[in-house]
């Protein structure tokens, strides 16, 4: 029963993250950019401005010239986050990838990353004057969502581990659409309900950064209007 | 309110963050637009009884139309990253000043009407219905940015809030509350082709007597062609530098490069104005047909290439958007950059030796730079990244020989705004623009104590014209601030000029 109602769940919340990203990438993708407005001095080639967006991506380059705490504690987060799912990547291969067996012991302790990042970024919430005036309740709810996950997982891992060979085998079922026994521990059904949750609002919530920041005009146009006429659609209906 | 702005904050440093102080800008606001200004651009004459369903479909328009403002209204964070960049919000203190908070007072409404959650859950993302308040609450706050784009230097996500305040302005064109200053200049543009709103004749006589005292100062004769067909360039250059101090001594000063450089060249009466105010008021229709009569002046009149004069804004229309707006200019001769700047030209010209200089023309004055915040964080000059901060600098360090610059965190791409920017330059605006201009001036005052500058020199109508009103506030000469071709003016040595005995051996090689 426990599975059967997960399952239903993982594959709800599956069709919902990938249809919706997929949804609102499109929309992003298909929206014209009408003006060059990058944010200059920019790159003048698109070698350059995928390395622009690889510097963004990977190291935070504007946030770590903006600042530094939030760098620190975002940065922190978003990569620990990064190890902990590849680590998760061998609850869903059989047999498991040789590049997610090295990542397993920095993946488990990655958590701590996580979870100092998130405390960081919420503290910063309720003790900066500046940043508690922007702040909505959406805003702490997805770091308690966050900080459930990192939570229950580290309660799994490091206190009451739970019966993680029946978890793989029931993951593995239902990637070949077989629903399987779920272990009935408390913790564990809590972990996933959260990571289902995440999974859902990301494509409705400020999760979109994630996708975003890749359409972003100021950061991923080249810088050649003199070079190279620019005109959207719309646009170039004016001139008829 | 302190109008005068007796309340300037006295900032520990250029940067300094400062406490939240609610609602202490909520009474600036400039003058809402009459309908003669309004149908001058295009756009109804006040506030329309439906106006709440029409500023709904042209956000929606806009979301479709722009991927910056729907991309941008989704992705933000919250992260903070950008609450202390914006120069009105150091300066006011005012926590809606803040660039994600400007952003908010639109976003709370898109999420309210467009998301999912804002349709549904409205108190848990901060959305609100379009109301009234709501909307006098835009037309205040997002006259209070100048689309100056530091804040998108900082965003992790790109996020510009210049995007979004335009947006905002023309959705409250659309439904017939636009602002005065910015809607009554662009309709002077499409009507006689200047902001001034100088007919031909008066710009003719204007430039004669240019001429005349220019030829009373050197000896040398300089001409300063008016729509003469055939000539190579077309000039395009702020109105502000036929008018006032210190524009016209740096416009003396293209012309004096020119001169020397041998080129032929012209000024369009049709347009004579390189402004675009369009941007400002994010009307991409507006900005079009301003940019479309430089078009049809260089076509009338036969020319080969366009430079464009000392104007911040002007020339991120020119360099970022005039290909797109009123291109392709296949017409001109490609070998040359289309639009060029005058700073790229008077380099060039300077690097190929056919100017003369003797900076310590320029001894009485100890100079810094302010980077206009279009030129800095939205065009580019030359061939190289960062050419917009080089050039203007390499001039200046070739007609002065006293140049410092400020601290590092206020200039090139983290430039500060002079305030004035961004539409924000009139009178009823001038508490908010003395508060924005305090980051600057405490940058400057620091170089002056530091270094004992005295000049800034600027590449920008608009700063030129808030620091020649505000800089007496901090305690410096009106004067101080200076135009960079005028620094080029004070030092080039004309070819038979007066006073030039020791040069005239080899005065021949400008021909």
């Amino acid at each position: 029963m426990l599975g059967y109602i997960y399952a239903i769940l993982f594959y709800a919340a599956t069709a919902i993250l990938v249809v919706g990203l997929a949804w609102k990438i499109w929309i992003y993708a298909r929206t014209p950019a009408p003006l060059k407005i990058p944010t200059t001095p920019a790159p003048k080639t698109r070698g350059g401005v995928v390395l622009r967006m690889f510097r963004e991506v990977v190291f935070f380059e504007s946030l770590y010239k903006s600042n530094k705490w939030i760098w620190l504690f975002g940065w922190t987060f978003h990569m620990g986050m990064w190890l902990v799912l590849i680590r998760h990547l061998r609850y869903f291969t059989q047999p498991v990838w040789w590049w997610v067996e090295i990542a397993q012991p920095f993946g488990t302790y990655a958590a701590f990353a996580m979870l100092i990042g998130l405390g960081g970024l919420w503290a910063r919430r309720v003790l900066v004057e500046r940043i508690k005036y922007i702040t909505n309740p959406s805003d702490h709810l997805m770091l308690g969502l966050l900080m459930g996950i990192v939570l229950s997982g580290m309660m799994m891992r490091f206190v009451t581990r739970t019966d993680i060979i029946a978890v793989k085998s029931y993951m593995l079922g239902l990637l070949r659409l077989e629903v399987g026994y779920m272990p009935a521990d408390p913790v564990l059904m809590l972990h996933l309900l959260l990571v289902a949750t995440l999974m859902i609002v990301f494509p409705i919530s400020k999760l979109l950064h994630a996708p975003g920041v890749f359409f972003s005009p100021t950061r991923n146009q080249v810088d050649n209007p003199r070079e190279k006429r620019h005109i959207a659609p719309w646009a170039a209906k004016l001139e008829n | 309110m302190a109008a005068d702005g007796n309340d300037i904050p006295q900032l520990a440093h250029p940067l300094e963050i400062p406490k939240l102080k609610c609602g202490a800008m909520a009474e600036s606001s400039p003058y809402v637009a009459s309908p003669d200004h309004q149908a001058g651009v295009g756009f109804p004459g006040e506030l329309l009884p439906d106006w709440k369903e029409r500023a709904l479909a042209k956000m929606k328009e806009l979301a479709q139309k722009n991927r910056a403002f729907r991309v941008y209204l989704d992705t933000c964070v919250k992260c903070g990253a950008c609450t202390d960049k914006c120069h009105y919000f150091i300066g006011t203190g005012d926590p809606k000043n803040m660039p994600v908070a400007r952003q908010d007072l639109l976003r709370s409404v898109y999420r309210r009407y467009f998301t999912f959650a804002g349709k549904h859950f409205p108190k848990l993302v901060g959305a609100r219905d379009l109301t009234e308040a709501v909307l006098d609450e835009w037309y205040s706050y997002y006259h209070q940015c100048s689309q100056c784009r530091r804040c998108s230097v900082f965003c992790p996500y790109g996020i510009d809030t210049a995007e979004i305040s335009m947006a905002a302005r023309e959705i409250m064109d659309v439904v017939g509350k636009g602002q005065k200053y910015c809607n009554e200049i662009i309709g002077k543009v499409h009507k006689i082709g200047n902001n001034l709103g100088l007919q031909e004749k008066a710009l003719r006589a204007t430039l004669e007597d240019f001429e005349e005292e220019l030829e009373e100062d050197t000896g040398v004769s300089v001409r300063l062609p008016l729509d003469e067909k055939g000539a190579d360039i077309l000039l395009i250059t702020p109105s502000a530098d036929f008018f006032a101090e210190p524009h016209i001594d740096g416009f003396l000063g293209y012309a004096k490069v020119f001169h020397e450089a041998g080129v032929s060249w012209t000024i369009s009466s049709y347009a004579s104005e390189a402004a675009n105010f369009g941007l400002f008021i994010g009307s991409y229709e507006n900005m079009r047909e301003v940019s479309l009569r430089i078009r049809k002046a260089a076509q009338d009149l036969g020319v080969k290439r366009i430079i464009f004069g000392e104007c911040g804004h002007a020339w991120r229309v020119a360099y970022s958007f005039l290909n797109t707006l009123a291109g392709p200019w296949d017409f001109l001769d490609q070998n040359y950059p289309i639009p060029q700047h005058i700073c790229e030209f008077t380099w060039n010209e300077i690097q190929k030796g056919t100017l003369k200089f003797d900076p310590s023309q320029n001894d009485h004055i100890k100079l810094t730079f302010h980077d206009s915040c279009n030129v800095a964080r939205a065009s580019g000059m030359g061939n190289e990244a960062g050419g917009q901060f080089e050039i203007p600098r390499n001039i200046l360090k070739t007609v002065c020989n006293n140049f410092h610059d400020m601290p590092r965190d206020t200039i090139m791409e983290s430039t500060l705004c002079c305030g004035g920017g961004g539409g924000l330059l009139t009178d009823e605006l001038m508490d908010l623009r003395t508060k924005g201009a305090s980051p600057r001036m405490k940058a400057l005052q620091e170089t002056t104590e530091e270094h004992g500058v005295t000049h800034m020199a600027a590449i920008c109508a608009i700063c030129k014209t808030q620091f020649a009103k505000v800089m007496p506030k901090f305690g410096y000469d009106m004067d101080s601030i200076v135009s960079v071709h005028q620094m080029v003016s004070n030092a080039i040595i004309l070819t038979g000029q007066d006073g030039d005995d020791e040069e005239e051996g080899d005065g021949e090689d400008a021909a």
